[in-house]
């Protein structure tokens, strides 16, 4: 679980940086038609065959606030990567508005559109996407590049990020002497390297072996401590998902299935294909002692030695302690006081999936 | 056939048989006319461009003929050295061909250098027009719809179909034979900048919009060095167009080895003919390994080695 999560668990409303307000993208020629088929809740299949037109995006609305990691997820063709280009606006939607910060970023003209793109907001892509023709510092500095910054402060900057995310020394190379999952880190500095509220990922790590994959999640949480940027991190990986998310997404053929915390999502699934899911995922590492416990009114300092866990302890950690004890465990919160109670009985029954 | 031809006619079909005269579109005469219109029309704006080049055309010429052949031979073969990275047995097989040209009649040398000129300013022409031709093309679809039906137009006309409107245009001399080589070598260089820019992967191109490039930034800054190789294969194919078209060219008065070759063949001299052949074939081998040694040696230096 990520450090900032845990800081907002309680804040339920707060600012949104980017709002998605009800999104159609329709692929092909004839997108009006389609788009009235989809307007009326056709889905994508039966719209596919009866107009020739893919439905990206039906109907998408979504907020993501200041300085949380928003993870989109959902199998291939769901349209995770359509959704994130509307952000930057690669792509245009059929109907709909993007807002960031409250401003509608399809009404930016061109000059508007590309400031806000050197100075808002960054992307990562699965496939690096690094130029292959320049060496790795040059990459990383592409973005001070086109805004025209002079050589040597692109250099200075560059290489303090080259030397963030672990790549010092490498600056001369070119991108392909690189292995993957340090052309990614090249990729993950050079989106970082213009100092962007917003990044956007669209699944970054999953061209890379589960190994390595591990510590570009690790590395990127050590980064987000630091300098909390506002994320949306696209995966098609559920305990992906689960580990960075503050919120998620669930995407099924351009709808969204469910919005909410990780919490919410292995506990209360919103439908089938969510349960389906999360069915096999490991609860002990997501549910935190506050979901699973009997709620009691607050009353400050009144554990008196008992055995107690602070709120945001997922089940694995506080297992041995409420094996070890035959009584309840107290729940605290960050100041102390007790908000509720844990039998052994809820700690079982919280492990075994409903069916 | 013939019962189904007297079979037409006789139930008053004949238009079936022979063309009616009728449907003639008059291609021929239109074209003529529209020439002619352009050259009362528009005569002066020709003989500026023909002026120019010819400037052009003049001043290379001269520098190539007027330098001492030694100093040339090392010249193009120190560029050969240079431009494949410094790889000797490539710099040797030019060295070689060119030593060989004035072997073979040292009269060859000169003409060679002739060739070579009309050859270089046609080459620039073909790259100053070509490229921008295929950048733009590969921006906007509609219109390389129109172009590339056009370019391909060109390459399967005749080469000498360009010379007559070309001599209407230009008169005799350097000039029409530039104009006519121009239109009949610039197709690569067209078609391989618009391929080599739309190859250039749209995971690359969405990285640097994402970024925040202008269309300029995108344009100087990854597509044409990552299309680079493959406008530079165009390159090399034009000059190899454009040789074998200047030496067609001779036939409306440009100098050099063409001529050599047609005056042989005139003269019923086959050995001269076959020795300004062989010229040609040199200085295309030539020609051909340098423009190719840079584009490799790039394609090198991209892929890291
Ligand atoms: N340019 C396009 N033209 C036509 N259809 C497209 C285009 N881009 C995406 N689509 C369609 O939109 C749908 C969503 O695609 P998208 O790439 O967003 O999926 P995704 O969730 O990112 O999948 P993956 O995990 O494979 O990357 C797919 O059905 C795809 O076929
Ligand atoms: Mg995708």
């Amino acid at each position: 679980m990520g450090a900032s999560s845990c800081e907002r668990n309680g804040a339920d409303e707060e600012l949104s940086l980017i709002e998605i307000r009800n999104i159609y993208k329709i692929f092909g020629k004839s997108a009006s038609r389609a788009f009235t088929l989809a307007r009326s809740g056709q889905s994508k299949q039966r719209i596919l065959s009866e107009t020739g037109c893919t439905v990206g995006l039906q109907d998408v609305s979504l907020n993501v606030a200041d300085g949380e990691i928003f993870v989109v997820m959902g199998l291939s063709g769901s349209g995770k990567s359509t959704l994130i280009r509307h952000i930057n606006r690669l792509i245009e939607p059929t109907a709909g508005q993007v807002l960031v910060r409250g401003r509608d970023v399809l009404s930016l003209n061109r000059q508007e559109l590309v400031n806000f793109r050197r100075s808002t907001v960054s992307m990562v892509f699965q496939r690096f996407a690094l130029f292959p023709h320049i060496t790795v510092w040059e990459n990383v500095a592409y973005g001070l590049k086109v805004q025209g910054a002079p050589r040597p402060k692109r250099m200075e900057r560059a290489l303090g990020w080259l030397d963030k995310v672990g790549l010092n020394g490498f600056e001369r190379q070119l991108p392909r002497q690189l292995s993957g999952g340090m052309q990614q880190r090249v990729g993950l500095a050079r989106a970082l390297c213009t100092d962007p509220d917003i990044l956007l990922m669209d699944e970054p790590f999953s061209a890379l072996d589960p190994l390595i994959r591990n510590q570009m999640q690790k590395q990127l949480m050590a980064l987000q401590q630091d300098f909390h940027k506002t994320i949306v991190f696209i995966t098609h990986d559920l305990d992906e998902a689960l580990l960075l998310g503050d919120h998620i997404a669930i995407l099924k053929d351009g709808l969204v299935e469910q919005v909410g915390r990780p919490q919410d999502i292995v506990l209360r699934p919103a439908s089938p294909y969510v349960r389906e899911f999360v069915r096999d995922v490991n609860r002990g590492r997501v549910l935190t002692a506050e979901a699973i416990m009997t709620p009691c009114p607050r009353n400050k300092g009144d554990n008196r030695g008992e055995a107690s866990v602070t709120r945001d302890t997922v089940i694995e950690d506080l297992l041995h302690q409420s094996v070890a004890t035959d009584r309840v465990l107290k729940v605290v919160d960050d100041t102390g006081g007790v908000i509720g109670e844990i039998h052994r009985d809820a700690v079982l029954k919280a492990l075994v999936a409903r069916p | 056939m013939e019962w189904l031809r007297n079979l037409l006619h006789e139930i008053g079909a004949g238009w079936a048989v022979e063309w009616p005269k009728a449907l003639n579109v008059p291609l021929n005469s239109w074209i003529n006319d529209f020439v002619e219109w352009l050259i009362t029309e528009h005569g002066q704006a020709f003989e500026a461009v023909s002026n120019s080049i010819s400037v052009v055309l003049l001043a290379i010429e001269q520098t190539l003929r007027g330098m001492p052949w030694l100093v040339m031979f090392f010249f193009i073969t120190a560029l050969a050295w240079f431009i494949s990275g410094r790889r000797l047995g490539m710099t040797i097989l030019v060295a070689v061909c060119l030593f060989s040209i004035g072997l073979i009649d040292p009269q060859l040398w000169d003409n060679a250098m002739v060739t070579l000129s009309v050859m270089l300013v046609a080459t620039i022409l073909c790259i100053v027009i070509g490229i921008p031709v295929g950048l733009l093309i590969s921006a906007q679809d509609r219109l390389r719809s129109l172009v590339i039906p056009l370019l391909d137009l060109m390459q399967t006309m005749p080469s000498f179909v360009y010379l007559i409107p070309a001599i209407m245009l230009f008169g005799l001399g350097a000039v029409p034979a530039i104009f006519a080589t121009v239109i009949y070598a610039i197709p690569p260089v067209i078609r391989l900048t618009d391929l080599g820019i739309r190859l250039v992967d749209s995971g690359l191109g969405e990285a640097c919009d994402a970024m925040g490039a202008n269309r300029i930034q995108k344009l100087l800054g990854l597509q044409i060095p990552t299309a680079l190789p493959n406008i530079l294969q165009g390159i090399n194919q034009t000059t190899m167009l454009a040789l074998s078209m200047v030496v067609i060219a001779s036939m409306i008065g440009t100098r050099g080895l063409g001529t050599e070759v047609l005056l042989g063949l005139q003269q019923l001299n086959v050995g001269r003919a076959l020795e300004a052949g062989i010229a040609i074939v040199l200085l295309a081998i030539v020609m051909d390994r340098i423009t190719q040694a840079y584009g490799r040696k790039l394609l090198r230096a991209q892929r890291g080695r």
